[in-house]
């Protein structure tokens, strides 16, 4: 597969594109924020360094997910009243992209889904039941978020954003379910909670000492 | 990184705690996001490079400190963990306060576990993927009933070392628990979120042994809600194997039963006239056969004794070898009434067992003995070849009923201690008429 190569507009440095489909991406040498056009990348503004972090996970570690290999190609942290996490844009080898979120080493991996008639965020509590693809979710925790950076390459444009809110749902067959109200339009994500080992991650973070 | 650090476990940052100037020492990496200073109990944000201050607090410890010291690691369920966070939470039942410790377990890839101990009770908690559903007084989860124990309201009320969310003293949340021993399920809920985790029963020693650590743990006081009962799982297999038994005896006796021949081997009546001299009076028999396999030989003796006894020197005498078997059997039967009205004792039939008789031609001596003023007196011998000796069938029978009973009543007795903490004791206490 060729890879979109193009050159960052603020230092010059040569931005490579691990997607076909990303529109966003964080040049690794002056942290600006580059959106693609369809000419060229335009810079958007400039992220500071992310605050030191937990995530195993970093850019490039690489993992399978049914029987997919996927590769970490950006990230968005966010923050929110108790603490934070990552969601990770991983790209899986047919060409999909999905988001692996870590909070606090509670993994899971979910996809953009196309339901329509999602409810709004006023309308959403905690012990709501929503009925998605024939399974039921359960509404478990709304979370005022606002994001901290991010990081790599992102499937739209998120340098703008400052507060969102997210509801998490979760269902007895340990699916999960995210809406996300950081848009007009509430968009879901569905997918499920994975265990550490099942991912069989390579190319993680290392931990001295761990 | 500090240079000092020991090559196994570095501390991550070295800072000071902007409230009392001592040492604070960041473990859980960017994990924590809150960290205790451990001399001030000052409740710090372990996110912000200069430590703030998020709650001064005061605490009163009262001498609680973590039984694993804070930086001790070890291995649970084959993963490493570092304790990284203490704190102490406790609810309010009917005026009391019940007070137990939670310890924070970091790995930096894996998710965060939860040890707690309450009166030398843990319990080892995760945070539970699937979801589950609660139904009137039970919760089922990944298709299993665990049961209500308990609805409270939980009070932080000291905390140390580092935790994975901002925690601060005095906070509360809505705690049910339902228990399937040795598992059991708590929801912890606030306004904005309902947390379930999943745990499981251990012991001390296999905390200790874990985290390697001196001494011995404290002992457990009483039963715990989700505590294995030592004897649940052996109910059941007592009384399977009580049934398996009781149908092996039944099939035993069946199986005597069919093998008994019962034959009547030899069977005579005789007679003393009154007054008739003891002595000299002794006889042999007939000769009679037993046939077939080695057996018991059951000998009865009837008499019409009446206020009186009749004593038979015995002695059952094979022909062909000579062996004998010698025994005294005594008849006796009195009755009479009195102020408690009539009374009897004795009895006129006295029947004993001879076992492993082997088969031949035999015949028996007998030697009556009488009360002197006897009157007159017919007896009568019976001789049976091969009975079927039930009363060891009762026995063996009651041997295994008797523990299955035990064990049974033991096993409902902790059922009884475990409930009688819970929202549904299964017996009231205090029951007055």
């Amino acid at each position: 597969m060729t890879q979109p190569v193009s050159n960052c507009p603020n230092c010059g440095a040569k931005i490579v594109f691990q997607w076909s489909s990303s529109v966003q991406t964080v040049c690794q040498y002056c942290k600006s924020i580059l959106v693609r056009t369809d000419v060229d990348l335009k810079k958007v503004g400039q992220v500071a360094d992310l605050p030191p972090d937990s995530s195993p996970i970093q850019l490039h570690t690489e993992g399978v997910y049914r029987n997919k290999a996927f590769v970490a190609i950006g990230r968005i942290l966010y923050e929110y009243d108790q603490g934070r996490w990552n969601e990770w844009h991983i790209t899986m080898n047919d060409g999909t992209s999905a988001w692996l979120s870590d909070a606090q080493n509670e993994f899971a991996i979910s996809f953009p889904s196309h339901t329509t008639g999602l409810p709004a965020a006023a309308q959403v509590e905690v012990g709501q039941q929503y009925t998605w693809n024939n399974e039921r979710y359960t509404l478990t925790v709304v979370t005022p978020a606002h994001y901290r950076g991010v990081e790599g390459e992102l499937p739209f444009e998120y340098w703008d954003k400052t507060e969102v809110t997210f509801a998490d749902l979760q269902s007895e067959t340990g699916k999960f379910a995210t809406l996300d109200f950081s848009d007009e339009q509430p968009a879901l994500y569905l997918g499920e909670f994975v265990e550490f080992d099942d991912l069989k991650l390579k190319n993680l973070r290392t931990f001295e000492g761990w | 990184m500090s240079a000092g650090a020991p090559p196994l476990k570095p501390e991550a940052k070295a800072l000071n705690c902007p409230q009392c100037g001592a040492a604070i020492i960041l473990r859980a990496l960017g994990h924590a996001e809150t960290v205790v200073c451990e001399s001030c109990h000052s409740i710090l944000d372990a996110q912000d490079p200069q430590l703030q201050i998020l709650q001064k607090f005061e605490a009163i410890t009262g001498g609680d400190r973590p039984l694993i010291p804070l930086g001790t690691r070890g291995k649970l369920r084959g993963v490493d963990y570092e304790v990284i966070g203490f704190q102490r939470r406790s609810i309010q039942v009917e005026g009391i306060s019940y007070r137990w410790h939670e310890y924070v377990l970091f790995n930096p890839y894996k998710a965060i576990r939860y040890l707690t101990e309450y009166n030398g009770h843990w319990n080892d908690l995760s945070v539970c993927k699937e979801l589950p559903v609660v139904e009137f007084a039970s919760a089922n989860y990944l298709g299993e009933v665990y049961k209500h124990f308990q609805s409270s309201e939980a009070t932080t009320d000291y905390v140390l070392g580092e935790f994975p969310w901002q925690v601060r003293v005095g906070e509360h949340a809505a705690i049910s628990e339902y228990v399937k021993p040795p598992r059991v399920l708590s929801a912890e809920k606030s306004a904005k979120e309902v947390t379930w985790s999943v745990g499981e029963y251990m012991y001390g020693a296999d905390i200790w042994k874990s985290f390697n650590l001196p001494g011995s743990p404290p002992e457990a006081v009483g039963v715990y809600e989700n505590q294995p009962s030592p004897v649940s799982q052996n109910v059941k297999g007592i009384w399977a194997a009580f049934l398996a038994f009781a149908i092996f005896l039944l099939m035993l006796m069946a199986g005597f039963d069919l093998l008994s021949t019962k034959g009547t081997a030899f069977e005579s009546t005789y007679r003393l006239n009154a007054g008739e001299p003891k002595g000299e009076a002794s006889f042999v028999t007939d000769v009679f056969d037993f046939e077939g396999r080695t057996s018991n030989v059951e000998i009865t003796t009837t008499a019409n004794v009446a206020n009186s006894w009749i004593y038979l020197n015995y002695a059952l005498i094979n022909q062909d070898t000579g062996q004998a078997w010698d025994f005294g059997r005594e008849v006796s039967y009195y009755y009479g009434s009195d102020s408690d009205g009539s009374w009897s004792e004795g009895s006129k039939k006295d029947t004993v067992i001879i076992p492993s008789v082997p088969r031949g031609h035999y015949y028996l001596r007998i030697e009556p003995e009488v009360d002197p003023k006897h009157g007159p007196l017919v007896y009568s011998v019976e001789v049976k070849r091969d009975v079927p000796v039930l009363g060891f069938f009762g026995i063996a029978f009651l041997a295994l009923l008797l523990p299955a009973i035990a064990i049974t009543w033991r096993s409902i007795n902790f059922e009884r201690m475990r409930w009688a903490e819970s929202d549904h004791p299964v017996i009231q206490l205090t029951n007055s008429e």
